[in-house]
């Protein structure tokens, strides 16, 4: 059998491609983007005519989704986790409308937030739309959980989650390929009410939601992705989940681990395993890349049942990736390290390229900003984001999408002036639009900088949807044109960028000076196509 | 046999290419295989590592357990000791020698690198300039893998054919360079070590 050297991200747009889907849905956020990616650049993928272009943002990519899913065909959609933040309105509704075609929504997490604000768990969002969720923990079960989740999806009619973290999206691994399914044909749903959550209609669903309850623990505790392993020594039950499994099997080298072994890799967790394991042993570990989501279910609340130890126990770390020495301390293994990293070792942090435009746009804005003081510049995620470190120490603030316009908005509200919100191109168009449109319908006196490098560059240079239309969306939104300013970032416009930003802070009202030239990255990357 | 690597270097140095060289090279002689790589903010010119471990037996962790590389194969010198805690006490240190200074506070590493001497099978290569006398500047990372080559339980004849696969789609001439850029790194090493 061929394998195939694949990214546990790779793997994924193999597998959907394979599984027969018609459309990709998805914006891009590490470490979820080269799933798309991958079915961008598939030759299949173009011959069939698979839908593949970006979408703004993750609720337009999740809602889009959903319509395929609608007309009969299979569809995912892919984000990070705190991309399903911005879907989760759409998310939390799709599983009261279950689905007509089979939908998968694959979420990557990224525990010790390598490239994220934060580390949040997308089992618990899972748990909490009361959907399968399935959670590989190699590059091969990514590929046969992908291949297998949509016809899952079909079966259930409901959306299912597919959990990754950043390790196994990013590590590659040899996947043997199954054959390829074809795409469903056109086809509306039986109900033709079955997408409308008008509440008469929604009541019903949402009960409809709740009686599959029981038949998805069944076919949890059914399923072949999750496995009982006997264990001669039962001092200790282990209930490991995804990942965490190999991170247990590392520390024993014949393969053979003493202790009895629930591996959980579909939820609902299989209550019967779960349960048969407490029967046995005299304590539990639970081993989990995220939150303590198993740990917190299994820890008795009186403290009256058998011990269970994890990441909330203090065995484990609370936070951060896990890796096999973590896993080998809780196990009581000695793995004291024999060199240690010499102290005289400097942190090397990313920072911004060199010529990149940020730089032009932040050494100006340092400049207007001594007059004023420090603690007014709000920006929100992107390359730009960098411009917090030093040699700039120039913005304040990065939160979520878009949230750098609407943070600036309530500051000038309180009466901070003069106040400014940095954003780049693509982050605008995915969340920074609605902002606008409530600082232009208050007058609200801001200076927004988009910074615009024509592309989604921090995730690779994706195609920013925001490209050739940034002046007439603010027109469009009322912005007043003589407010809509143009800059080109460069070292020898310094001065002239300087003026621009003191013009607007005279202006009370709303401001928008777009900083326009090619991420430096994405210009070498087409001068290399292009050779 | 059991191979693990760790590839360290900054971010936009192109460690992937040696990895992908090894992967070929591995997948063509049925091996187990598995990469970690680093993607994402610190492609940025920040640190990045990459997990590569190569067996004939299954192997479980993406990420290689403290103690256990048999090797860090690093293109930058500081980058080389950040992760040093992952080598086994019978592991070997092969860095380029050339310094990426994209910060403020880069160390004087001289002391550090004699004091490791004691301890640890160090070699240092100028694979800029040795990449450049072979004719390809770009090719460095090839004289880092040649250069190494003989710490991994890989047959050169392997490497090379994996090299063929990586590079083949650019043409006869730029992988004939890649050759010569590994065969140098690999006559450097084989000089050093006598």
């Amino acid at each position: 059998m061929q394998r195939n050297l694949f990214l546990g991200v790779e793997a994924i747009g193999q597998a959907a491609i394979d599984a027969g889907i018609s459309g990709v849905y998805a914006y891009p956020g590490t470490p979820s983007t080269e799933i798309t990616e991958y079915i961008q650049n598939s030759k299949t993928a173009k011959a069939k005519n698979i839908h593949r272009a970006w979408s703004a943002n993750e609720k337009t990519a999740m809602e889009s989704a959903l319509g395929m899913s609608y007309a009969g065909k299979r569809t995912m959609t892919c984000m990070k986790h705190v991309g399903l933040n911005v879907a989760a309105d759409v998310f939390m509704n799709a599983a009261i409308t279950g689905i007509n075609g089979g939908m998968v929504v694959t979420v990557a997490d990224d525990p010790s937030q390598h490239s994220s604000q934060n580390e949040q768990d997308s089992r618990f969002y899972g748990k909490f739309a009361m959907i399968p969720v399935m959670e590989p923990s190699n590059q091969q079960e990514a590929y046969n959980m992908t291949y297998e989740a949509f016809e899952f999806s079909e079966k259930t009619g409901l959306p299912v989650m597919l959990r990754i973290t950043t390790r196994l999206a990013h590590s590659r691994s040899g996947v043997i390929q199954k054959q390829m399914i074809d795409e469903n044909q056109l086809k509306l749903p039986e109900n033709l009410m079955q997408f409308m959550l008008l509440p008469a209609f929604g009541r019903q669903y949402y009960q409809n939601l709740l009686d599959k309850q029981d038949w998805l623990l069944t076919l949890s505790e059914e399923s072949k992705f999750n496995k009982y392993f006997e264990g001669k020594d039962k001092s200790l039950g282990i209930v490991c989940c995804g990942i965490a499994f190999n991170y247990l099997m590392e520390n024993y080298s014949d393969g053979n681990c003493p202790y009895p072994i629930v591996k959980i890799n579909q939820y609902p967790a299989p209550e019967k395993w779960i349960k048969k394991l407490e029967n046995e042993c005299d304590e539990l570990l639970v081993i989990e890349e995220g939150y303590p989501l198993i740990e917190e279910l299994l820890t008795d609340y009186f403290g009256k049942g058998k011990k269970v130890c994890g990441r909330l126990s203090g065995a484990l770390p609370r936070k951060g990736e896990l890796n096999p020495d973590h896993v080998a301390k809780a196990l009581g293994k000695d793995n004291s390290v024999t060199i240690e990293i010499p102290g005289l070792i400097a942190n090397r942090p990313p920072s911004l390229c060199a010529g990149c435009g940020h730089q032009e746009t932040y050494f100006a804005l340092n400049k207007v900003l001594e007059e004023f003081g420090d603690g007014r510049v709000f920006s929100d995620i992107g390359c730009y984001t960098l411009g917090a470190l030093p040699p700039y120490n120039t913005i304040n603030t990065c939160v979520d999408m878009g949230a750098s316009i609407t943070m600036a908005k309530g500051a000038a509200d309180a009466g901070l002036a003069p106040v400014f919100a940095v954003i780049g191109d693509s982050t605008f168009t995915h969340s920074g639009i609605t902002g606008l449109l409530d600082c232009v319908n208050e007058n609200t006196n801001i200076n927004i900088l988009i910074v615009d490098n024509e592309t989604v560059a921090m995730t690779g240079g994706q195609d920013s949807s925001a490209k050739g239309k940034i002046e007439n969306i603010c027109e469009g939104v009322g912005v007043q044109p003589e407010h809509i300013r143009l800059y080109v970032p460069l070292k020898k416009n310094h001065d002239q960028i300087i003026q621009i930003i003191n013009d607007e802070i005279q202006f009370e009202g709303v401001s928008v000076i777009i900083g326009r030239r090619e991420c430096v990255q994405r210009l070498s990357k087409i001068k290399k196509m292009n050779k | 046999m059991k191979t693990d690597i760790i590839l360290a270097g900054v971010g936009g140095q192109g460690i992937l290419s040696i990895a992908a060289t090894l992967g070929a090279a591995a997948l063509n002689e049925n091996l187990h295989l598995k990469q970690a790589e680093t993607h994402g903010m610190s492609q940025r010119g920040g640190a990045v590592v990459s997990h590569l471990r190569i067996a004939d037996f299954p192997i479980w962790s993406d990420l290689i357990p403290f103690g256990s590389a048999d090797l860090i194969l690093s293109v930058e010198p500081m980058e080389s000791l950040r992760y040093l805690p992952y080598l086994s006490s019978s592991g070997s240190l092969v860095t380029n020698t050339t310094e990426f200074k994209n910060i403020t506070n880069y160390p004087k590493l001289e002391k550090t690198f004699q004091l490791l001497s004691s301890k640890l099978k160090i070699i240092k290569i100028d694979a800029d300039k040795i990449a450049h006398e072979v004719g390809n500047p770009r090719a460095s990372n090839m004289v880092m893998l040649g250069a190494a080559s003989s710490f991994i339980d890989i047959d050169d004849e392997i490497i090379l054919k994996g090299i063929e696969t990586i590079f083949k789609s650019k043409g006869d001439k730029i992988v004939k360079l890649n050759i010569a850029a590994f065969e140098a790194g690999r006559e450097f090493s084989s000089i050093q070590k006598k």
